[in-house]
């Protein structure tokens, strides 16, 4: 019966996020009815488990169906279209939301908070994320994004009794709503221009037009806004570090790594390949972006190097690397696009784990969050100071871990396009970040032991370190499977 | 065995890491002979490349191929001749000392000090083993995070800014110099349709003589500065001063070296045209000259026994590189052998330092004076050492720095006439600094109680005199050994140097011009 469930087209095409939504409400009303103790909610981790794993099976699923029959799997009148662009950035979310959840119930505990719900809301906003991943049509995506930002506002928000938690979900709230004003206002011209909501309509329609034409480049400016708020890039960055310091640290690393991969999936898809309604205006774009990009840089590692409090430093490194990130669009080529996720898939693992010990670091009474709290790791926990020795190298970019192979192919895919005014000054940046990345190694393995509580660990704690530890070092000494991966999943 | 001799003598230090990582932190002394007999094993398992080594055969020897990234076009590639030979040798060889040194200095986190020399050796081996351009970049980058580790966790007062910037600058160099790789890498792809990093294949890849000079600029940045040549030597000294003892010497010894044997393992070999550029080759001399006068210069002024031998490296380095673009057998061979020689006789000259910091704590040159009537073993030893660097005939420092100088005035009479002074300045910091440290009456009355050498202390030092003394009187062995890669290394460049006339580079350059003219 389960395999006749995964075979057919239509409900096929998302049987994942039927899984995730399931699951999801599965949570709800479980946690309602038969944990009334908040002790034994850790066993709701079981449905993120059974979800992540019909959802996983339904991915690979998808992937010999795509292999077989040699196309992309569309379904609902063309409004989704599975490929293995849309899979390898499925199996992101996938090990992002996996990973924080199981992370969760520990920090949840110590925290106070322990809900069922925050394992739903997981589930609902990587449903949301699939949508972006795989839609093809703009009121799909819309509705994706909107889901997936929906559940992150009250994720954000989702410690109570804080205040910064609070007022970060507000700001982020409020201004997220406003970006996706921008993004509806720009699909609405597109529309108008075209008469349809469908990619493939658009993309046509647009290369009927002729060019240059001013309404097609304010739809253009209109998307870009929206989109470049979601993923962090300056002028649109000032949400990101209150959100990042203000939001759970659970939180905040599901939000710096899934909610950015999905938005890149969505960004590449508009601007790239051949669904791409702005693919037309490259040459509008492309030098605004390069702009952009470098501006990004800038903002995020030179804010990155006076921070105190870690969480906030890692929120600009992440805008940093969203630039690092946007070159690889810029630069416009296979290599550029292979770049893009290569290093996504790679900051996944390692912003991951960076974030991992910040949540082991928090204890009951103990935020954990500054620099002075990671002083003196080294004699404490040796363990979680090689750990995050090994992300914070990584994500330095520093060979052999996997964060030089995300900046390596950017670096690339600059050379191919003769952009090398940009791969100068990307790779200067690359040597300031050394600079931020290094104060924190060298508060953990110089700096004095301040306090001596133990670490917040637990089985689930150690398994997703471990995870992202060895993925961060494996990909890095042997990466040619993922480089592989990253070849066949171009859009095609 | 013989086709894995190189993996062997790279990955002893890893394998001495692994059961290092499971010896209880606490029992010191444990870890200290574990580290030593892993360093001590690294260098024994290289012994047999010295025997084996085929002097005079063309290319590579103890060849290891294996694929290993083929999306990437890179390869498991190792191979080595008569220059990278020398080189790995004196990086097993100071190895041993290095560790010897650190016995009674490092009280503190043994464990992790010992892990960091065992990674910095693994990185330092595999550069200069590396016929991959991709492999070698990884080692390239892989000595940065320990180095940075020593300086800053072992260090002296200042040891964290000097450890950043030692990383910030050496970093910002590598990534402009990847920037190069990549650049020659496309092109090469752009001509033959598939990505690889081999060397050898790379060095087919034709390129305009404009690009070569842009390449040739980003791997200059990326090799200068670890050298370091004028003027992106300031972090050398910080990171010198700071460093524990043990750090300076295998900083002195071999790091430096990887900047000058990637000038002649990739700058030259794979952009002949730039490099026998007479624009290019006659900044990189002049910067050379510049840095050896210099270097010398600021010695004389110095009051730090330590920084004093710290710009010392400046000073002979310029040498070094000089001898490299004086693109000559003479000048270039002189240049590998003066690289060994600064190892052994400045490694030789931080480790006196280390002797004499251990027991008074101070590096001030003014506190000390007349310590030949407290410490005779010392003073010898001193002096051996600074002799050798002065460069002493019958010791190893004359037969480098005559060699450069032979080939720096077979390329151009006014090099070699401003390089002269550089050595006459040499002989007088180092002279001075000895006669204000041990000759004389004791002036400090600290000075008069403390011990001399003991027998570790000089058990470290014989086989470094040793091998001075070897070179300096019989250096055939050596000069026998680079003939081949050098004779390679300079027909790349110039093209029919060796057939008969001879042409002097000025002349070449004359007849290309005229060529292009045409």
């Amino acid at each position: 019966m389960i395999e006749s469930f995964y075979s057919g087209t239509d409900h096929f095409s998302i049987v994942p996020a039927l899984m995730m939504a399931l699951f999801g409400c599965a949570i709800l009303l479980f946690d309602f009815l038969i944990f009334p103790d908040p002790r034994q909610r850790k066993w709701l981790l079981i449905f993120v488990v059974l979800a992540e794993g019909f959802t996983g099976y339904g991915l690979i699923k998808q992937m010999r169906w795509i292999a077989d029959n040699g196309m992309a799997l569309t379904a609902f009148d063309g409004s989704i279209q599975v490929d293995d662009f849309s899979i390898y950035f499925n199996w992101i979310f996938l090990i992002a939301a996996l990973i924080v959840a199981v992370v969760s119930y520990r920090y949840l505990e110590n925290a106070g908070e322990h809900h069922g719900e925050y394992y739903s809301l997981i589930l609902f906003a990587q449903c949301g994320m699939y949508f972006l991943a795989t839609g093809a049509d703009l009121v799909t995506l819309f509705v994706g994004l909107e889901l997936m930002a929906l559940s992150f506002y009250v994720m954000v928000g989702f410690l109570r009794t804080e205040k910064r938690s609070n007022e970060a979900a507000l700001k982020y709230l409020l201004l997220g709503a406003f970006s996706s004003g921008f993004l509806v206002y720009g699909f609405s011209i597109l529309y108008g221009i075209t008469g349809s909501t469908r990619l493939v309509d658009i993309v046509s329609a647009i290369a009927s037009r002729h060019s240059p034409d001013p309404v097609v480049y304010l739809a253009l400016i209109t998307t870009s806004v929206g989109l470049l708020f979601k993923i962090a890039a300056a002028p649109f960055h000032m949400w990101a570090p209150d959100a990042y310091e203000g939001a759970p640290t659970t939180v905040t690393a599901y939000l710096s790594v899934a909610s950015k991969a999905a938005s890149f999936a969505f960004l590449v898809r508009l601007f790239y390949g051949p669904l791409a309604p702005f693919a037309a205006v490259r040459d509008v774009w492309a030098p605004i972006l390069a702009v952009i990009a470098v501006i990004t840089m800038t903002v995020g590692n030179l804010a990155a190097i006076n921070q105190s409090n870690v969480k906030r430093l890692l929120a600009y490194s992440s805008i940093s690397h969203a630039g690092y990130i946007l070159l690889g669009l810029v630069a416009g080529n296979e290599t550029g696009i292979k770049g893009i996720e290569v290093y996504l898939m790679v900051y996944t693992f390692m912003n991951l784990g960076a974030f991992l010990v910040l949540v082991a670091l928090r204890r009951q009474k103990i935020i954990g969050d500054e620099m002075d709290d990671l002083s003196g790791l080294m004699k404490k926990s040796p363990g979680y100071a090689v750990l995050m020795l090994i992300f914070l190298m990584s994500l330095a970019g520093i060979p052999p871990t996997a964060g030089f192979l995300g900046k390596y192919y950017i670096f690339w895919s600059l050379i191919e396009a003769h952009q090398y005014t940009l791969a100068v000054i990307a790779t200067l940046y690359a040597a300031v970040a050394i600079y931020y990345y290094f104060r924190i190694v060298k508060s953990m393995f110089v700096g004095e032991l301040r306090e001596k509580a133990p670490m917040a660990t637990s089985f689930g704690m150690r398994v997703a370190l471990a995870v992202s530890g060895v993925m961060t070092l494996a990909i890095g000494i042997y990466p040619e499977p993922l480089l592989k991966l990253a070849k066949e999943s171009l859009l095609k | 065995m013989d086709q894995h001799l190189l993996s062997i003598v790279l990955l002893t230090p890893l394998a001495g890491l692994l059961v290092l990582l499971f010896l209880p932190s606490g029992s010191k002394n444990l870890i200290r002979i574990w580290a030593n007999l892993a360093f001590l094993a690294g260098f024994v398992v290289s012994l047999p490349l010295v025997f084996r080594f085929q002097t005079g055969l063309p290319g590579f020897q103890f060849e290891e191929r294996a694929d290993w990234i083929p999306t990437l076009g890179a390869h498991y590639h190792l191979g080595i001749d008569g220059i990278s030979l020398l080189l790995v040798m004196l990086t097993t060889f100071m190895g041993v000392i290095a560790t010897v040194v650190g016995w009674s200095a490092i009280q503190d986190r043994v464990k992790e000090y010992y892990a960091m020399f065992l990674i910095l050796q693994t990185g330092m081996i595999g550069v200069f083993m590396s016929l991959d351009f991709f492999l070698f970049y990884i080692f390239w980058e892989l000595v940065l995070v320990p180095m940075y580790f020593i300086i800053g966790v072992w260090g002296g007062p200042r040891k964290l800014y000097a450890a950043i910037k030692f990383f910030l600058y050496t970093l910002a160099g590598s990534v402009l110099m990847l920037l190069g790789i990549l650049t020659l890498y496309f092109q090469h792809f752009q001509q033959f349709g598939f990505y690889t990093f081999e060397i050898s294949e790379l060095m087919k890849t034709g390129m305009s003589l404009n690009m070569q000079e842009w390449v040739f600029w980003a791997f200059f940045i990326g090799f200068a500065i670890k050298v370091p040549m004028f003027p992106f030597h300031t972090w050398l000294p910080d990171a010198h001063v700071e460093a524990p003892t043990a750090g300076s010497v295998i900083l002195a010894a071999v790091l430096l070296k990887m900047g000058t044997y990637g000038f002649l393992r990739f700058s030259l070999p794979l952009l002949p045209k730039a490099s026998a550029d007479q624009t290019i080759v006659q900044i990189l001399a002049v910067l050379s000259i510049i840095g050896i006068l210099y270097g010398a210069l600021v010695c004389l002024m110095q009051k730090d026994w330590k920084k004093l031998v710290a710009y010392s490296s400046v000073s002979h380095l310029g040498f070094c590189t000089l001898g490299i673009f004086s693109m000559n057998p003479n000048g270039i061979a002189g240049s590998v052998l003066q690289q060994v020689n600064h190892g052994i006789s400045t490694g030789m000259l931080f480790m006196v330092i280390g002797v004499i910091y251990e027991r008074r704590h101070t590096r001030e040159i003014s506190e000390y004076g007349g310590l030949a009537h407290v410490m005779p073993k010392f003073a010898i030893i001193f002096a051996i050492a600074m002799l050798s660097s002065a460069g002493l005939p019958l010791l190893n420092g004359f037969i480098g720095e005559f060699t450069i100088m032979q080939g720096a005035f077979e390329a151009s009479r006014t090099w070699a006439a401003f390089a002269v002074p550089g050595v006459i300045l040499g002989a007088a910091y180092l002279l001075w600094l000895y006669q204000r440290t041990m000759l004389g009456q004791v002036t400090n009355g600290k000075n008069l109680t403390i011990p001399d050498m003991n027998f570790r202390e000089v058990a470290m030092f014989v086989p470094l005199i040793a091998m001075a003394v070897w070179i300096g009187v019989y250096p055939k062995p050596f000069f026998d050994v680079l003939r081949q890669p050098v004779t390679e290394i300079v027909e790349r460049v110039h093209p029919g140097y060796f057939n008969g006339s001879q042409p002097q580079p000025a002349l070449a350059r004359a007849g290309a011009q005229a060529g292009d003219a045409r």
